[in-house]
């Protein structure tokens, strides 16, 4: 624990959504936190997701740290401010033909073991719930307790939220490197603090080279405002097939109602690629995949296209805890695509693990040394 | 003349009109902003896009960038 | 998609894209000029009713008649692939042209400043609201202020006039002193005197304000229909008055389209494309002409759009033989970028309440304290709405001292089936 003669108890390092919400968790437990950013607050990927709040289960370890997340979330949303238009919309998953809608009761038996409410919905249910679907779908199954958030202004709240708790932030700040008694900058100067976390999302293993991620670039579009043609989040029953750790680049339908009445349209997989520019090749598979599960998307005046980079684990799941070899750093990095979700979750952990607490949910399939023990 | 239909009135205009100039004629609002409030061209020139509006079913066109034809129907204020 | 290709390529179809398509349709090469609006022409030459009426751009619309350049209109280029091609969005589906080399010539827009009451119906640009009577509008009787900054106020007034309408005033920012300045300058330009002159004289009638600028603009509160009757104040050498009136002209000079040059990755200096002696731009096979390469008036962008044209199709020594009167009439340019800055107060025309950003309605207290235009779109999604930043982009690095935000593929919005 933080020793009384450094600068900080905590320096944090990346304000993304993730760092925010640890910034939180750790001014919260009284610790005195800096928070370092070498750009802007939500410039890393935290801009370019999709603020999908989604309970995953894809593993065990996944739906556990999704779920307790999105508890979180619901619990956070009625301090929210109207700019982080957070909304309960739930998801659909789509099923495509009879074998996604074996995968669709067996999905509800996940959920129902997990106290996750889901209902079943047939074809004609499905095109009730989402009336501009494509006719040949086979119906889906509906979550009701999975949101969107605009996560962009979340994490403004949430780092303001840390500030006014006693916190400091400081933007356009780099690190260079990290010790066991605090942070090195490029310029050579030591920031003292008793532990130090490791928040820098796909740039995490640049600071501590034990953390596998990789980069996975993910394109979005997003369109001119079409209030009410899209009422829940529509994903792909393939999606996870698409979000599994094959090299392979791949596309899914995933569809998002924005509450201003824009459409986000993603999503894509690449490993492989560090340059964030269009890739036409690629937006051409995403949008014709999103013409097959609804086709009036074509007619739809798109606005803007971006791309992201996913901080990519091997085993999908993000490293939380102490990183391997060391005293007093933490990893808080590596939630592919799920950390939007995953950070408040993820922020508690690491405040547990601190503070020397147990959490609600098993710590140890995110723990940073897993992949050494397991390998 | 060209007869098109602003929000279900006709309005005839002559050859080479643009539908933002019939619109204006007519006196309806353009497009509705973000917080409610009523629009109308800025820019005249297709980079504003205030003049938008909905043109035989198709959403967000912009007016000023369109010559009026024959049937054309139109509907603003959205 | 509809794929084609062509030697030349020229985007835009004003006088820099005419004159670059005229020079270049004699060389044996195949010359396609591609353009956004229904009928060529750019702002300057823009179709009314339907017809282009200036005399001038006969001779250039020749090449066009004589079907020795390809005229693709209503088309809308919205990206680039590495391969030197185009893609545009046309009423019929989308284009993708291949070409050998491309002259960029998307020309200029109006700066917009934000005031209090800008957003109102009624109140347009300057240029703007002459485009829509060339557009059919009738402002028969109106009485219109003209605002802003900029020659073009003065030809628009002029041309607000001869169709009818009472300019009731034209303020101008820019102070006596420097347009006393620039019009004595203008002598050394035959043309632009004489343009100049019988301009002053028609506009006998029309008090023209230098040193004057638009401070609010107030509308009827609740109506439906467009307001017809607005109150601007405006405020000359400290004191203030209101002017009733039917519509607003108000734009405050102009900023060259820099997004396609942008996009192509052609160097950008001081909010101009940088070319060399023959209009040739930092990216290969790439040349540019007209108000992108500095705002200078249509004498500028005919002689670059023709040095261009030459030596994209090869006719490199006769390019060289007007490079010297192009040089003159780029040294207007400069004259025109200093005597229309914008003066500083003028930044304090906004309110905290005042929008900033008419697509998606943020104000300017909710952009203010960000240090990144690029933070201020993220968080508020200023700049972030279909018109991409066009508007607001120019008056936040105004107002705020931003850096402009870059550019990324749709340049314009497209129909996600073209993407
Ligand atoms: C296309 C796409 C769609 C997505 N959709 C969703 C979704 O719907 N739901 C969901 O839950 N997740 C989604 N995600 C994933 C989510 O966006 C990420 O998992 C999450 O944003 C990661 O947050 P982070 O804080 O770890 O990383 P980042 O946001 O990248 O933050 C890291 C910060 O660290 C800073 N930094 C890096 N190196 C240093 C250094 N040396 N010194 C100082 N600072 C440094 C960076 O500037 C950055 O701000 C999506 C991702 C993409 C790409
Ligand atoms: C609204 C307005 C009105 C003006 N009126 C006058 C006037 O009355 N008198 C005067 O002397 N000057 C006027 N000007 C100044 C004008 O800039 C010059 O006179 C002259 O027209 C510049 O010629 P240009 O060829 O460089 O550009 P422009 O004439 O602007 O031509 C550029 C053309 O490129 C097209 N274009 C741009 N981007 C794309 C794209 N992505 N895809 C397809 N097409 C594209 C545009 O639609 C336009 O037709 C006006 C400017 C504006 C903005
Ligand atoms: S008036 Fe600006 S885009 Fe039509």
């Amino acid at each position: 624990m933080a020793s009384n003669k450094k600068t900080f108890d905590a320096a944090i390092v990346g304000a993304g959504i993730v760092g925010a919400a640890c910034a939180v968790a750790l001014a919260r437990e009284g610790l005195k936190v800096l928070i370092l950013d070498s750009s802007s607050a939500a410039s890393g990927t935290t801009a370019a997701g999709m603020g999908h709040i989604v309970a995953m289960d894809d593993s065990p370890a996944q739906l556990a740290l999704t779920h307790y997340s999105q508890k979180l979330w619901r619990r956070l949303a009625p301090e929210l401010p109207a700019s982080c238009e957070y909304e309960n919309c739930g998801t659909i998953w789509v099923a495509a033909n009879a074998d996604e809608m074996s995968e669709v009761h067996r999905k509800k038996a996940v959920y129902d073991e997990n106290g996750i409410t889901a209902h079943v919905l047939d074809a004609q249910a499905l095109l009730d719930a989402e009336p501009n679907l494509a006719k040949h779908l086979s119906g889906g199954l509906l979550v009701d307790s999975d949101a969107v958030v605009y996560q962009l202004a979340a994490t403004r709240y949430l780092l303001l939220k840390a500030v006014k708790q006693g916190a400091e932030y400081r933007q356009f700040n780099s690190v260079a490197s990290l010790s066991d008694d605090g942070v090195g900058l490029p310029s050579g100067e030591r920031i003292s603090a008793g532990t130090t976390i490791n928040a820098a999302g796909a740039h995490a293993g640049d600071l501590s080279p034990s953390l596998e991620i990789r980069p996975r670039k993910g394109h979005l579009v997003i369109t001119d405002r079409y209030p009410g043609f899209v009422r829940h989040q529509l994903v792909e029953l393939g999606y996870l097939k698409s979000a599994h750790g094959s090299d392979a680049s791949s596309v899914a339908f995933n569809v998002q109602p924005r509450k201003t009445g824009q459409i986000l349209l993603g999503s894509s997989r690449q490993f492989n690629s560090n340059d964030d520019a269009v890739d036409n090749a690629i937006l051409n598979r995403m949008a014709a995949r999103g013409f097959e599960y609804m086709p009036a998307l074509k007619e739809m005046s798109a606005v803007r296209v971006w791309t992201g980079f996913r901080p990519a684990t091997p085993d999908n799941l993000p490293y939380i805890g102490k990183v391997t070899g060391f005293k007093n750093i933490y990893a808080a990095a590596g939630h592919e695509g799920l950390g939007i979700t995953m950070s408040l979750g993820t922020a508690e952990l690491l405040a547990d693990e601190i503070m020397g607490r147990e959490s609600p949910i098993p710590r140890q399939p995110y723990s940073p040394g897993r992949s050494a023990a397991s390998s | 003349m060209h007869k098109i239909k602003v929000n279900g009135r006709e309005v005839r205009v002559g050859e080479g009109t643009t539908l933002a100039a019939a619109i204006l004629a007519s006196g309806d609002p353009f497009r509705t902003s973000v917080r409610g409030e009523a629009r109308a061209p800025l820019c005249g020139i297709g980079i504003c896009f205030e003049c938008r509006v909905t043109v035989n079913g198709q959403p967000h066109v912009r007016s000023c960038t369109v010559l009026a034809e024959d049937g054309m129907e139109i509907v603003t204020g959205e | 998609m509809n794929k084609t290709s062509t030697d030349i390529l020229i985007v835009g179809a004003g006088p820099a894209g005419l004159a670059a398509a005229a020079a270049a349709a004699n060389s044996g090469g195949t010359v396609t000029l591609i353009d956004e609006n229904p009928r060529a022409g750019g702002q300057i030459w823009r179709a009314e009713l339907g017809k282009i009426r200036s005399p001038a751009a006969s001779k250039f619309l020749r090449a066009l008649t004589q079907g020795r350049v390809d005229l693709i209109n209503s088309a809308t280029v919205f990206a680039f692939s590495g391969d030197n091609t185009l893609t545009a969005q046309t009423p019929g589906g989308s284009i993708s042209i291949s070409c050998g080399k491309m002259i960029l010539a998307a020309g200029a827009r109006e700066r917009f400043l934000p005031f209090p009451g800008w957003t109102l119906p009624g109140v347009f640009g300057a240029g703007g609201l002459q485009a829509l009577v060339k557009g059919g509008l009738s402002i028969e009787n109106k009485r219109i202020v003209v605002a802003g900054s900029g020659p073009l106020l003065l030809a628009v007034a002029d041309y607000l006039k001869t169709h009818g309408a009472t300019v009731l005033v034209i303020a101008e920012q820019a102070s006596a002193a420097k347009i006393r300045r620039f019009a004595r300058g203008l002598w050394r330009q035959p043309e632009k005197m004489v343009q100049a002159a019988a301009l002053r004289a028609r506009l006998i009638g029309i008090p023209y304000k230098p040193d004057t600028w638009i401070t609010r603009c107030r509308g009827p509160r609740v109506s439906k229909r467009l307001a017809r009757e607005l109150e601007v104040t405006i405020k000359s050498r400290g004191s203030s008055r209101v002017i009733e009136c039917d519509y607003v002209a108000c734009g405050f000079h102009l900023v060259p389209n820099l997004e396609l040059p942008m996009l192509l990755g052609c160097q950008i200096r001081d909010g101009s494309v940088s070319v060399g002696d023959h209009q040739q731009t930092s990216v290969r096979d790439v040349y540019c002409a007209g108000e992108l390469t500095g705002i200078a008036g249509i004498e500028s962008s005919l002689i670059e759009g023709e040095i261009a044209g030459l030596a994209a199709s090869g006719q490199t020594e006769k390019a060289k033989t007007l490079i010297k009167k192009r040089d003159a009439a780029t040294g207007f340019g400069r004259a025109l970028d200093h005597t229309f800055a914008l003066r500083p107060e003028l930044k304090h025309l906004v309110e905290d309440d005042t929008l900033i950003c008419r697509c998606e309605d943020v104000s300017y207290a909710q952009v203010k304290d960000f240090a990144t235009f690029r933070e201020a779109k993220l968080q508020t999604r200023c700049g972030m709405g279909p018109c991409q930043g066009r508007v607001c982009g120019p008056a936040v690095e105004y107002l705020l001292g931003w850096e402009p935000a870059s550019v990324r593929p749709p340049i314009f919005p497209v129909k996600m089936k073209y993407l």
